[in-house]
């Protein structure tokens, strides 16, 4: 069975700077898979190859087994890749519904219509509408993101991304900027996501990362250094040398 | 009046303080019978200010070169008339609305392709490049004596455009309520809002997967046919062509009147030509020399105090009464 997203050998340089080095990596359909590492192991650029914000220097990426690594960001939307961005990126003057709307148009072919009212899609307003009701934002949805907490505001860019119907996930570090206290919901959205969508998070917050993730891949200076149950990272003696100092987990 | 944003939310349905301008157009007609030829450059300008809102207000693209599809529009429609023999006004004004399509969509797609100051820099270049064309091709233009002996025939064979400029009001007026019906409902409709996500977050529209360089490709195509359609206009009712049409000062003028009324609300396309042409009018007829002054003043009014514009003032003072409203209730 092909795996939901693969990489085959991902390089990535600029000029004699390295940031990516031959990744080889793996995610398996449904799975919930976290990526870590120090700051500026490349994490960030790897999730730009994998959406194609970033042309890798050589490598493949395959989603669902087809080749999509010369495909434009667009294309491999439509195939299923989806994401989140660890600063907002939401569409801050416009209420909690259009910014979730903007997602389900694109995906329906809605988007392009000219001369119907926006409005006079109702199939599109239901199902931004029940998307925000699953995550508890239905009582936020005429708000404007301008005027919504942070927290939610990261809650509606998971709701962005499913509004795409995704098969792979990636989500960048989805708690970032919340206060622990918040973050648990963060997570309670993350346990109920649909089984059937692959997940790869990116995450600081090795809690919720220990808590969310079944595999875990761990990477430094642009390679992988290892890769496993959370039990194994968290007993991998390089894995707390170079990221998790003494801390222990699981 | 407040700002015009589509969305899956927002009613469609025009609301009767939209009917305001139309029934203060018509009025001017009957009671203002001396003012007719300023009245039709201010609806033209308006049509024109419209188009650069649809780019600039709703999709955020940034421009200095508008100039170029209005002034193509006015070339093409005036070169039918006084060279090639075509004097249907309809012909004219299609062709002049085909020419600004095909330059929009030719320059469009390959300058979009940049943002910031290279695209500002670029739209500049394209006008620049325009006038001096014009410039040039004498022989077909009139060069800087411009182009005169534009014959316009009667409207649909019926209409003749008279000496007091009623006819050409009118006509303007129809073809500008098209205009507005056209961008009004596109601004409302699916595409419309996606414009407003491009305008954003281009970034995130990408990331929803929205081939965000063909959405900006189309609009501002859309809004080069409009400023054709302007240009073809303001030849058809001073059946003159001069160079000034494909200006820098042109172009800026237009961004100015579109600050002055109000940008991304529709209304401000409205209200800014109205606002700008008539104390041009009024300060050039008082202080020939000086009359940019009080242009200036009032823009450096605005963008210090108003950054909505004048229709962001009003919105302002109507929110304002209705708390009080709300209050006393």
């Amino acid at each position: 069975m092909s795996a939901a997203l693969e990489t085959q050998g991902l390089c990535k340089s600029f000029g004699a700077l390295t940031v990516a080095e031959k990744i080889d990596f793996r995610l398996e359909p449904g799975a919930r898979h976290a990526l870590i590492g120090p700051n500026g192991a490349g994490k960030t650029t790897f999730v730009n190859m994998l959406t194609g914000v970033l042309a890798p220097s050589s490598g493949r990426i395959l989603l669902a087994g087809e080749d999509i690594t010369a495909l434009g960001q667009a294309k491999r939307v439509k195939r299923g890749l989806g994401r989140t961005f660890q600063i907002n990126a939401l569409f801050r003057r416009l209420s909690v519904l259009d910014n979730v709307a903007l997602a389900v148009a694109e995906r329906l072919g809605v988007a392009p219509r000219k001369l119907r009212a926006a409005s006079a899609h109702p199939e599109v307003r239901n199902e931004s509408m029940e998307l925000l009701s699953t995550l508890g934002l239905a009582g936020d949805a005429h708000h404007r993101i301008l005027d919504l907490p942070y927290g939610k505001q990261r809650l509606v860019e998971i709701a962005i991304a499913l509004g795409l119907r995704p098969r792979v996930l990636l989500l960048d570090e989805p708690a970032a900027g919340v206060p622990s206290l918040e973050s648990h919901r963060i997570l309670e959205v993350l346990d109920r996501l649909p089984r059937d969508i692959a997940i790869l998070i990116i995450e600081h917050d090795m809690d919720l990362v220990f808590r969310f993730a079944q595999r875990i891949t761990v990477l430094v200076q642009g390679e992988v250094l290892v890769e496993g149950t959370p039990e194994e990272i968290g007993r991998d003696k390089r894995v707390h040398q170079v990221y998790l100092g003494e801390q222990r987990h699981g | 009046m407040s700002a015009h944003a589509g969305g899956y939310s927002a009613d469609p349905r025009i609301r009767p303080v939209e009917w305001l301008p139309w029934v203060l157009a018509l009025a001017g007609f009957f009671l203002l019978p001396e003012y007719l030829s300023l009245g039709a450059r201010i609806l033209i300008y308006i049509l024109y200010a419209l188009s650069l809102d649809l780019i600039v207000g709703y999709a955020g693209i940034i421009t200095l070169g508008h100039s170029a599809y209005f002034g193509l529009g006015a070339y093409v429609a005036g070169i039918l008339a006084a060279k090639a023999g075509i004097s249907d006004p309809m012909v004219q004004l299609v062709a002049a609305a085909g020419a600004g399509a095909l330059l929009g969509v030719a320059t469009g797609a390959i300058i979009l392709r940049t943002k910031g100051l290279t695209l500002l820099m670029l739209t500049l270049a394209i006008t620049s490049v325009l006038l001096e064309v014009a410039n040039k091709a004498s022989s077909l233009t009139g060069g800087a004596d411009g182009l005169s002996g534009v014959v316009v025939a009667p409207i649909v064979g019926l209409f003749k455009f008279d000496l007091f400029g009623k006819t050409a009001y009118l006509y303007c007026l129809v073809v500008l309520l098209l205009g507005w019906w056209l961008v009004r409902k596109m601004i409302y409709s699916p595409f419309g809002t996606s414009l407003t996500g491009v305008r954003e977050n281009s970034l995130r529209m990408h990331a929803i997967g929205a081939p965000v360089y063909w959405r900006q490709v189309l609009v501002y195509t859309m809004s080069a046919t409009i400023a054709g359609v302007a240009g073809g206009l303001i030849t058809q009712t001073n059946q003159f062509v001069g160079l000034n049409v494909l200006s820098f000062e042109s172009a800026g003028e237009l961004l100015v009147m579109l600050i002055l009324g109000g940008v991304g609300r529709i209304y401000g396309a409205f209200v800014g030509p109205i606002v700008y042409l008539i104390a041009q009018d009024l300060l050039a007829k008082q202080f020939p020399e000086y009359w940019y002054l009080g242009i200036g003043t009032m823009l450096v009014l605005v963008v210090m105090f108003a950054r909505g514009g004048i229709l962001g003032i009003v919105d302002g003072l109507v929110a304002r009464a209705r708390t009080k409203l709300g209050r006393k209730a």
